[in-house]
């Protein structure tokens, strides 16, 4: 059920600030797509165009069209906070709500649904994300401890559980192993491996061995000039890129000549 | 690791998601609300004969509420209606909030400023009877600005000093109790303070009423502001700084005097404007020390003085028109001189901020 | 911090400094101390003089012979006045905070904050004067009204006398210590993690939600304290009682009528009449009254140290 995204002349402002100019790329359904470029290339601020987080921060402003299959994410009377339950986000700080338990954390978006579950319902879909987050047996005994508790990785696949915990179509990704030590870090690559059959997943990283490593598709972002808004430099097949990439600057920057 | 039989997807767990375009209500629904409550307000006002306009409004703002949240989980679902219902509360503390405030600083323009003159300022009360127009504040304002000048210059150093204790050299238990006292102290009353100076001062060491007294209770209700402004502004100069002037052979006393003090002297002026602004409007260990006074009394040390929020105390309770409008204008100008010193203290707040990347 | 270091010779400046900001600290604790002594002296000086019980007597006759008083009205006037002031208060001051920190539009925000700051510095004889000349008259049609409902409970009776009771002054006071409660909720809302507010949005919460999951959780503690910091402003509040107040020494089941009485509105009220024991007699009240804000902020200075013990973990 993992839906396709289609982006089509995507512009984001941060106020009169043109962050990200002109973006037309497509992200294949049930696979990976990493999102690299040199920072302030506004990749981060095109992730959170395709959940309308964006427009969260003060000023930021969107046009051009995001379609989920058939439905345009920017479209009237599309409403955002459906958007988001839709398509769901990990972000790059592990941030599990520090006043609840690793139950409740798990649990919190199941509260919005406006459903009420019965406590064993409950407990089969927190168990079963947590497993499938690969955390389930490092926590199952202090389910009632506070999430903060946990180490960062442990943290962050915590986030992970409470993302897929609503059973989004989409799971975005913004550097989600940027704070994390080396060892978390493959935990959490060998967990987007496995969700990737379930789930369109988009992850931003700086990371380049990353994104060789986890994405099936790769798009290269880059800015003309500090201040300059970012722009899409191309996107296609991860061992295309970074083997024999189509413009000079992507292998410039895979190479490490910039960046 | 893999566990078989598990699979992450399950049943749709939420039947209504299967659409971004939820039903939602239309942009012009609020107004109409709105209007249909207001009619509705004013229609239950006129059959029921209500004569207060306030009881109308406050029909129709619940018909209003009612009305919102029932449509709203009707057409959006309860989730939406109560994100309505938040809104629309907080919306109304905003409002019933800024009603009576609103009225304060109103009511005491309105009233104060025909009292206000050249005049005014420049006269005592003395002779002036309390049903007689005329008279002024000279004497009440010379007794402020005498007794929270006093007041500063026992208050200052000593707050300036015990903040520099506390974060410069402040270790284990004292400093620990220090902090814990000096919060406490922010919260003893005023009149307490009064009551202290009260009980050692005059009655113990049989002094007389006198705006050195009043200036004394003042100082305590100021040190413990003048503590914590200050405090927060020292742990805001950055340790290298300190570390690179003890590096150069600086001594300490001289790190703190040169350095530390220096970067941090515009937080401090407005902790200490904002603390002044605040004792300056003080009124109850005024009454008890400094007892008021009609006449001038340029002698802070001896006999009774006067003092602006003292002033508005006594006029408000000769209970006549003429004393009225006089404690309005008195309220007025105390108003503004705290006002002055609080605008002024921000705009040097501002004006020394550390300049951030916003 | 820079750690003093114990093996270098101190200069005499350095020593001079030190001593004279220690001896700056130590001087506050002093002044501590002698508050609570020189209180208690005149206190048990008034306590052994008075006739009556000076917990349970209903009056306050401190410089007849022999003298009779009591705090009993008088701690009844305090904390039901400044009950009655933070059940207004706090519910309304969490609702500005949320919407300074979450529901205005950016400039509103910035400039409600601004004013409300302000407001915070607006010296309390000038509300117990637009108390006294304002809000005294115009509660009149409320209680009025409240009476009608309500009247059959005797505790919300009212006889269209002016309003200068203790439910006036509860008003009064809520709306005094709105500012303060209001400004330091903001504080404590604005710094709720971003990260946290976001995470919420991102499993796709509607603002209200994001406010229950997050930002009230995060603030919680912050609010009981800034509550705990107004309530203790409303127990000591002097001025506005004093102009608003209308005070007996009968505790009056009606709370819309005039009667009752504080300890801070007492002593100013009495002080200018009172003699030798009159004076013990208000100082013994000032200290209870000094106790009460103790223990009020103590708990609230203990529950901001709780709080930052166990958000330590920067989430």
């Amino acid at each position: 059920m993992a839906k396709r995204i289609e982006v089509s002349g995507l512009t984001a402002y941060y106020g009169t600030h043109k962050a990200i100019e002109d973006i037309t790329l497509h992200v294949e359904p049930r696979s990976v797509t990493a999102f690299i470029g040199p920072s302030g290339c506004g990749k981060s601020t095109f992730l959170r165009t395709l959940n309308r987080m964006h427009e969260v921060t003060p000023g930021g402003r969107v046009e051009g069209k995001v379609m989920l299959d058939d439905e345009d994410l920017y479209g009237p009377g599309v409403d955002p906070v459906s958007v988001r339950r839709t398509v769901g986000m990990v972000f790059q700080r592990p941030n599990p709500f520090p006043t609840m338990s690793i139950y409740d954390n798990v649990a919190a978006g199941l509260k919005l649904n406006g459903v009420s579950y019965r406590k064993s319902e409950l407990d089969d879909i927190v168990e079963k994300n947590l497993r499938a987050a690969n955390l389930w047996n490092e926590v199952k005994d202090r389910l009632g401890k506070p999430g903060s508790g946990l180490s960062g990785g442990q943290q962050q696949r915590l986030c992970i559980a409470r993302a897929t915990a609503v059973e989004p179509e989409v799971l975005l990704m913004d550097e989600p192993c940027s704070a994390l030590d080396p060892i978390s870090t493959l935990a959490i690559e060998d967990l987007i491996d496995k969700l990737k059959s379930q789930y369109t997943i988009v992850i931003v990283t700086h990371n380049m061995q990353q994104a060789a490593r986890v994405s099936d598709r790769t798009a290269f972002f880059n800015l003309a000039a500090i201040g300059q808004p970012g722009k899409l430099i191309e996107v296609d097949s991860t061992d295309r890129i970074f083997s024999n990439p189509s413009v000079q600057a992507t292998e410039d920057y895979i190479s490490g000549r910039f960046g | 690791m893999t566990y078989p039989n598990m699979t992450v997807r399950r049943t749709p767990i939420d039947p209504g998601r299967t659409t971004l375009r939820p039903p939602k209500l239309p942009r012009w629904a609020t107004a109409a609300l709105v209007v249909g409550s207001l009619a509705a307000g004013a229609t239950v006002g006129l059959v029921g004969r209500l004569d207060s306009r306030v009881q109308w409004g406050l029909i129709a703002a619940l018909v209003f509420v009612a009305a919102t949240y029932g449509l709203s989980a009707a057409i959006e679902g309860r989730r939406y209606a109560k994100d309505r219902l938040a809104a629309i509360l907080v919306w109304a503390c905003f409002v019933i909030a800024v009603l009576p405030l609103a009225s304060l600083v109103w009511e005491t323009v309105a009233r104060g400023v025909p009292g206000v003159d050249w005049y005014f300022l420049t006269h005592s009360m003395n002779g002036v009877l309390s049903w007689q127009n005329g008279g002024g504040i000279y004497h009440a304002l010379l007794g402020t600005v005498q007794q929270v000048l006093i007041a500063s210059v026992i208050a200052i150093p000593i707050g300036l000093l015990t903040a520099v204790y506390l974060v410069e050299y402040g270790r284990g238990k004292l400093a620990k109790t220090i902090t814990f006292f000096v919060d406490v102290m922010t919260g003893v009353p005023s009149i307490v303070a009064g009551l202290f100076i009260l009980s050692l001062w005059i009655m113990m060491l049989d002094f007389g009423y006198s705006g050195f007294a009043g200036a004394m209770a003042l100082a305590i209700l100021m040190m413990p502001i003048v503590v914590r402004s200050t405090e927060e502004m020292l742990k805001l100069v950055p340790n290298e700084l300190r570390e690179s002037s003890l590096a150069l052979g600086v001594p300490k006393w001289r790190t703190i005097l040169k350095v530390v003090l220096p970067t941090s002297i515009g937080g401090i002026t407005t902790g200490v404007m904002l603390a002044l602004a605040r004792i300056a409007g003080e009124t109850a260990p005024i009454l008890l020390l400094v007892f008021g006074n009609q006449m001038i009394n340029g002698n802070v040390f001896e006999g009774a003085q006067s003092s602006l929020p003292l002033f508005v105390y006594e006029q408000w309770g000769y209970g006549t028109e003429q004393a009225y409008d006089r404690a309005w204008a008195a309220a007025l100008v105390l108003i503004a001189f705290v006002m002055i010193l609080n605008l002024v203290a921000r705009g040097i707040a501002r004006w020394k901020a550390p300049k951030t990347g916003r | 911090m820079p750690a003093t270091n114990k093996n270098t010779t101190t200069r005499l400046g350095d020593r001079v400094f030190s001593t004279l900001s220690k001896g700056s600290g130590i001087a506050l604790l002093v002044i501590m101390a002698a508050i609570a002594l020189f209180l208690a002296i005149r206190a048990v000086v008034a306590i052994r003089e008075d006739e009556g019980n000076f917990l349970t007597t209903f009056q306050w006759d401190a410089n007849a012979d022999p003298p009779v008083f009591g705090i009993a009205v008088l701690l009844f006037g305090t904390v039901v006045s400044s009950v009655i002031a933070m059940a207004l208060a706090v519910p309304v001051a969490v609702g500005i905070a949320l919407f300074i920190s979450h529901f205005a539009p950016r400039r509103l925000a910035t400039t409600i904050g601004y004013v409300v700051d302000l407001l915070a510095a607006v010296p309390s004889i000038i509300y117990g004067l637009w108390g006294a000349l304002y809000l005294v008259p115009h509660m009149t049609g409320l209680f009025l009204w409240l009476d009608q409902f309500f009247g059959w409970t005797k505790v919300l009776a009212y006889d269209g006398t002016p309003a200068r009771s203790l439910m006036t002054v509860g008003i009064l006071l809520a709306i005094m210590v709105l500012p303060i409660i209001t400004s330091v909720t903001r504080e404590v809302f604005l710094q709720t993690p971003k990260a946290n507010q976001e995470a919420a949005l991102a499993l796709g919460a509607t603002r209200w939600e994001v406010i229950r999951m997050t930002v009230l959780p995060f603030g919680r503690s912050g609010v009981i304290s800034a509550s705990m910091l107004g309530l203790g402003r409303a127990l000591g509040e002097t001025m506005a009682v004093a102009t608003v107040l209308s005070p007996s020494f009968l505790i009056d089941p009606s709370l819309l009528e005039s009667g009752g009485g504080t300890f801070a509105q007492n002593i100013a009220s009495q002080f200018k009449e009172a003699g030798g024991t009159g004076r013990d007699a208000l100082i013994a009240s000032g200290l209870v009254l000094f106790v009460l804000t103790l223990l009020v902020n103590g708990a609230a200075r203990l529950i901001i140290a709780r709080r930052r013990e166990y958000s330590g973990a920067n989430a």
